[in-house]
């Protein structure tokens, strides 16, 4: 199975599985959420001409269902460790992660126009020192997920039921590391490590196929002794189902593969590796805006 | 009486592990050489053997760290400062989570197995990174104090053991203190500052200098960062410095040291004793570090020079 064909069988049975469904009011909210946030993301890129947008747009839905659905995470319970917690192993989607964390009231929305600037709270790539809500620094690829592993394992010793998320780039499980990690989480059982892939099939230079073709990355994390769970990356509700069963299984690590597209909701910028982290052009700049129905 | 200090590291970890809840050891499949096994013996529930995956181990260890846990890495310091140092940079010295390296088999004290397996640059590297503490063990006792250093002060830090024994040379009653260097001999005609098992190798030293009529300083500069400037202005009033480490001679203890003269404008006639910019090889511990000119004739030599620089 390679990554073009994935996933729909196994995510129509994955809706079949689910015992809460998401409202239509809910999904609603979240995908608004998700087109504001992709209108302030190429807003702030456009500006600051640098920065992220193809895996900022990909992982939109899946943070957004993390952030305002699925996890248990706000500004008051952050300094509690029986929250849940979310590592964003893809550090160069930070923007996305920030348009996140300023809507969950981490820090004032005025901040996100300060991305990259000299001495601001938002950096290139993600700083726990620096950026209210960021879990870890992250950027050097692969690095934050056994820090993930490492959370989720304390809270396993320590008997506290929350859930650590680590999302990582179809990409980044190139490095080594991330084999590493899933052997370690497999050893130790870590069923409250829940792993989403941001499925997109392109990274820098080029596709996955081209670049670095993993193969059957499904059997390759079934044989690392994964669950897995194949679902629709860009629906809040198919990512939330795929979350909940996860949930539900016991003594092994999950990961969601989540198919999604690079660039996801800007007709030029789907599945192109160019737009990996090119800066937006002026013209460009108005066809997205345009697109994606103006700027709030 | 002389200990190895891995055995002490391992007997010493266990015992601070029994009053502090908080401590979790991680090693990567050397535990029954590094003795952390001593530790994953008597609490198996906070003892994590991650198999042959160091930087996933530094990850692992940065998660707990980030939870509240005092993780101690444990392998050959020659791996963990390589494979473990992207982890190192990004969650130790960049985030500022308190992992404690502890780097075992430091210098050439896994002499047989060869160069591959010696640690003769991971001074230099630690050195290196922001914020990171890099301490080296001389002996038993010295291992002790670092150890419940390390699980008191919440900061990140490289602590670089040896596999052999090594003679105490510290009184019972000596204190240490982060950013200290002790004297252990006092001297006039030149200071010899080392670290690690080179402390006794210099106290040696110093013993042969004596019948040559040159008194000489020795120094255990267990803190290579932060360092003691002021001990080394100090010493540099013996008018004669030889630095002398189990590591290249390049960024190491050497180059701290150098850094201080040259920066306090106080430098002397140096000699720097240690690998000169080179591997080693496979052959008996004390064979090496005598063909290397890592033992107390090389030192004394090199004291000697220095005096007669003056």
């Amino acid at each position: 199975m390679i990554q073009d064909d994935v996933g729909l069988d196994d995510y129509k049975s994955i809706k079949e599985k689910r015992t809460i469904k998401m409202t239509n009011e809910k999904k609603q909210e979240l995908d608004a959420l998700c087109l504001h946030f992709r209108r302030t993301l190429i807003d702030i890129l456009h500006q600051k001409q640098t920065g992220h947008p193809g895996g900022s747009l990909s992982v939109c839905e899946i943070l957004t269902d993390l952030y305002f659905n699925d996890a248990n995470i706000t500004p008051e319970n952050f300094g509690d460790r029986s929250r849940d917690k979310i590592v964003l192993c893809k550090g160069h989607a930070a923007p996305m992660l920030y348009l996140n964390l300023a809507e969950k009231g981490f820090f004032p929305k005025e901040a996100l126009y300060t991305l990259r600037d000299i001495d601001s709270i938002l950096q290139g790539h993600p700083c726990s020192k620096e950026t209210p809500g960021v879990e870890a620094s992250t950027g050097p690829l692969g690095a934050g997920y056994p820090l993930a592993l490492g959370v989720a394992l304390a809270d396993m010793h320590d008997g506290i039921d929350a859930y650590t998320y680590a999302i990582l780039g179809d990409g980044e499980i190139n490095e080594g590391v991330v084999w590493e990690t899933c052997m370690n989480a497999s050893k130790f059982k870590a069923d409250h490590l829940i792993s989403i892939l941001d499925w997109n099939g392109v990274q820098l230079d080029g596709t996955n196929a081209e670049i670095m073709p993993m193969g059957d990355v499904e059997l390759k994390f079934k044989a690392f002794g994964y669950n897995t769970i194949v679902c629709d990356g860009h629906d809040v509700s198919a990512i939330s189902a795929a979350i909940e069963v996860a949930k539900t299984v016991k003594g092994v690590p999950s990961i969601i593969l989540a198919k999604t597209v690079k660039g996801k909701g800007i007709s030029f910028m789907e599945g192109k590796n160019t737009w990996h982290g090119a800066p937006i052009k002026d013209e460009f700049y108005e066809i997205a805006v345009k697109e994606l129905g103006g700027v709030q | 009486m002389a200990k190895a200090i891995r055995d002490v590291y391992g007997e010493t970890l266990k015992k601070y592990g029994e009053t502090n809840e908080n401590i979790v050891v991680l090693d990567a499949d050397v535990s029954s050489s590094t003795k952390s096994a001593v530790f994953g013996k008597a609490y198996p529930d906070r003892f994590y053997n991650c198999g042959i995956s160091e930087y996933a181990m530094m990850g692992i260890a940065a998660g707990m760290a980030k939870s509240g846990k005092i993780p101690f890495v444990n392998t050959f310091a020659v791996f963990l400062t390589t494979l473990g140092s992207l982890a190192a940079r990004t969650f130790m010295s960049y985030s500022g989570l308190p992992i404690k390296m502890m780097g075992g088999y430091g210098g050439l004290s896994d002499a047989f197995d060869g160069a591959t397996h010696h640690a003769l640059e991971d001074i230099a590297m630690m050195r290196t990174l922001p914020n990171i503490q890099v301490l080296v063990a001389s002996d038993a006792q010295i291992t002790d104090w670092m150890v419940k250093y390390a699980i008191e002060t919440p900061e990140p830090m490289y602590i670089r053991l040896s596999r052999d024994a090594a003679p105490d040379c510290h009184p019972a009653d000596a204190k240490f203190e982060i950013g200290k260097g002790m004297v252990v001999k006092e001297g006039t005609d030149v200071a010899i500052i080392a670290c690690g098992l080179m402390v006794s190798t210099a106290l040696t030293a110093a013993e042969q200098l004596a019948a040559k009529g040159i008194n000489a300083k020795v120094v255990d500069m267990y803190s290579i960062k932060p360092i003691d400037a002021e001990l080394i202005v100090e010493c540099a009033k013996c008018g004669a410095i030889v630095t002398a480490e189990e590591h290249s001679v390049i960024g190491g203890l050497g180059g701290a040291v150098a850094e201080v003269l040259a920066k306090e404008g106080c430098a002397v006639p140096t000699e720097m004793v240690g690998m000169m910019d080179r591997h080693g090889e496979s052959g008996p511990y004390k064979s090496l570090l005598k063909k290397y000119g890592l033992d107390a004739d090389a030192v004394a030599a090199a004291a000697e020079k220095a005096v007669s620089r003056k």
